[in-house]
């Protein structure tokens, strides 16, 4: 019995995420190349790390991201979103907090698509439409800017889960709770900081965790507005991983480079024990027959 | 706070006074107004930053139907030829002679076996799991949880260099099994945890009436819980099924065979060599793929703005 419903999850699974990590722990201490030959180099690789002249750049490029975006729109835009629907009747509320799902469920190809319109270089795209309203000359946005471009991208798809999450912990916050506040004579912004932020401490932490693997890991929408370019401007740590190794084939030293996300990610796995509540997850169940 | 209020001084007579009805209707008017004034301004502010959103799809689907497009998104001129990838058979690249795209409903069953393999594999899987990881005890119950747990919250993403290497050892690259292997399984312990949410809030008196009246667990399970679970299967369902079909990453890693594209790879293609000649091809291509994840959206939009801590994933 055990066998039958378990048994396919747990081979799945051990196929795909256990096997992987320990074949990455391997291939970590090998020179696999390109042509798939490779011998064992024990930690080459790890110190090949320090004498790599992309990777400081690399590694301040995420640092940047990771910070902008978290704060400017997952966590901060989120929030202020979540705030901004939940003070207006709920039906209007709900039609806004559904625009902002949108991207999330847009096929990512899509959503790429309809930023490469939108910072098109030519007279076409909407910027420069827009720019050509006011007499300005059109502007190539991605290579004027593409911190801008990138953290603008993912921002406006990573601002719908904090949204999701932190609407529906501050709708759960006691109504007598901001009456009495008010009757108090507090202002909104007050009763925001004083008695919302207070109460919605936990689910934020959350957000904010749970945000910054999710960014430190995704390169998807980077590498389909802007490639990671121009030249390495824009690659970011785990956009570095998949340029090395599975479009250079640098397979040895790429999969030494993802041995250090996979150690981070599952660290931070194992601390969403203590995030999560897990005590009661595990509740036993309550017929006993086996 | 109270040396301060010593110091009003507060005119004689006053002191004591009521305020009258007219005040106290002046007052209540002011915070009226007040309070219209700042929904006016969150709604103004709200239109002012999701317009980033809502133009690009508004621009989307203007230019899909259109000759022309001016001012961003007013189109002009309605014509279908942007359609034309759907019956020009080899629609051939502008540039080069890399090739030819490759027929587009063919691309669409390679998108269809994807995610449709993808669903089923993640439905039968976590469905089983998920009814016996809720109903029944057994000896490491509580670490297999912790480690499905970890699961849920570890990138499966960062795998995806010795994924190739394993994927490539068992011959399942360019092959749409080993990529909906991969998508399946990394989703798993998601759909886990869903379905095992389903399963927990199915009463317990249910499932004990049913053995009380001699059937079997496994009976039980297929006559009485199954039926009671099937909102989480038609969840998790309609999830993994979007999962392999807008998968981009995998497909673009695993499948480097045109006969084996899916749409991503499909409409990628087509930006790549379209990018600055022909917007109208890619916005009716892109929202042709849309149409699936427009539909679930539609539907399910209610739903997925109730999500809650606990079932979330980035």
């Amino acid at each position: 019995m055990l066998l039958l419903f378990l048994g396919p999850f747990v081979l799945l699974t051990v196929l795909f995420f256990v096997m992987p990590a320990i074949i990455t722990a391997f291939l970590a201490l090998t020179n696999l190349d390109a042509a798939f030959q490779g011998t064992y180099v024990g930690l080459d690789n790890f110190r090949g790390l320090f004498a790599d002249p992309l990777l400081p750049r690399v590694l301040l490029n995420t640092v940047v991201y990771v910070f902008f975006t978290l704060i400017c729109f997952n966590t901060g835009l989120g929030l202020v979103l979540a705030l901004l629907t939940t003070h207006i009747p709920d039906r209007v509320g709900t039609v806004f907090r559904a625009i902002w799902l949108l991207p999330r469920l847009t096929p990512m190809v899509v959503y790429g698509l309809l930023w490469l319109w939108f910072v098109d270089p030519t007279k076409y795209g909407m910027l420069n439409t827009a720019r050509s309203w006011f007499g300005l000359a059109p502007l190539d946005l991605i290579s004027a800017s593409p911190w801008l471009v990138i953290v603008l991208v993912n921002g406006f798809i990573g601002a719908s889960l904090g949204m999701v999450i932190l609407t529906s912990a501050i709708k759960s916050v006691p109504d007598d709770y901001v009456r009495a506040a008010r009757v108090d004579g507090a202002s909104s912004l007050a009763i925001v900081r004083h008695v919302i932020l207070p109460l919605i401490r936990w689910p934020l932490t959350f957000v904010l965790v749970n945000q910054t693997l999710a960014l430190l890991t995704s390169y998807e929408y980077i590498l389909l507005v802007t490639g990671g370019g121009p030249f390495y401007d824009t690659t970011v740590y785990a956009l570095y991983v998949f340029r090395r190794a599975i479009q250079n084939g640098d397979y040895g030293y790429g999969a030494a480079l993802a041995f250090i996300l996979v150690v981070v990610g599952a660290v931070a796995a194992l601390s969403y024990w203590r995030l999560l509540n897990f005590e009661r997850m595990i509740s036993a169940p309550k017929i006993e027959a086996d | 706070m109270t040396e301060r209020m010593e110091q009003v001084t507060i005119p004689a007579g006053q002191l004591r006074r009521w305020r009258t009805p007219q005040e106290v209707a002046a007052l209540a008017q002011r915070a009226r107004r007040r309070e219209v004034l700042t929904q006016t301004m969150i709604y103004a502010l709200l239109t002012l930053i999701s317009l980033p959103i809502v133009v690009p799809y508004l621009w989307l689907v203007a230019a899909a139907f259109s000759e022309r497009v001016s001012y961003g998104i007013i189109p002009s001129g309605f014509t279908l030829n942007n359609w034309r990838f759907l019956w020009v058979a080899n629609l051939g690249f502008v540039s080069g002679t890399a090739g030819r795209l490759p027929n587009i409903w063919q691309v669409v069953a390679n998108s269809l076996v994807l995610a449709v393999g993808t669903a089923a594999i993640v439905v039968v899987v976590s469905t089983l799991a998920g009814y016996f990881i809720s109903r029944h005890g057994f000896s490491r119950r509580a670490g297999f949880l912790k480690g499905a747990l970890a699961l849920q919250a570890f990138p499966g993403i960062t795998l995806l260099v010795a994924l190739f290497i394993l994927l490539r050892s068992l011959n399942l690259l360019n092959s749409m099994l080993g990529v909906i292997l991969v998508i399946a399984a990394l989703h798993l312990p998601f759909a886990l945890f869903v379905m095992k949410g389903f399963f927990d809030g199915i009463p317990w008196d249910i499932e004990m009436s049913a053995l009380i009246d001699g059937a079997s667990r496994l009976r039980a399970w297929y006559t009485v819980l199954l039926p009671q679970a099937r909102n989480g299967i038609a969840a998790v369902a309609m999830f993994s099924f979007l999962w392999g079909w807008t998968d981009y990453i995998y497909v673009l890693t695993f499948v480097l065979r045109r006969s084996s594209w899916t749409m991503a790879l499909y409409l990628n293609s087509v930006i790549g060599e379209y990018r600055f000649a022909d917007y109208g091809l890619m916005a009716a291509v892109g929202v042709f793929y849309m149409i699936p994840s427009l539909l679930f959206f539609l539907f399910t939009q209610r739903q997925l703005l109730q999500i809650t801590l606990g079932g979330t994933k980035a």
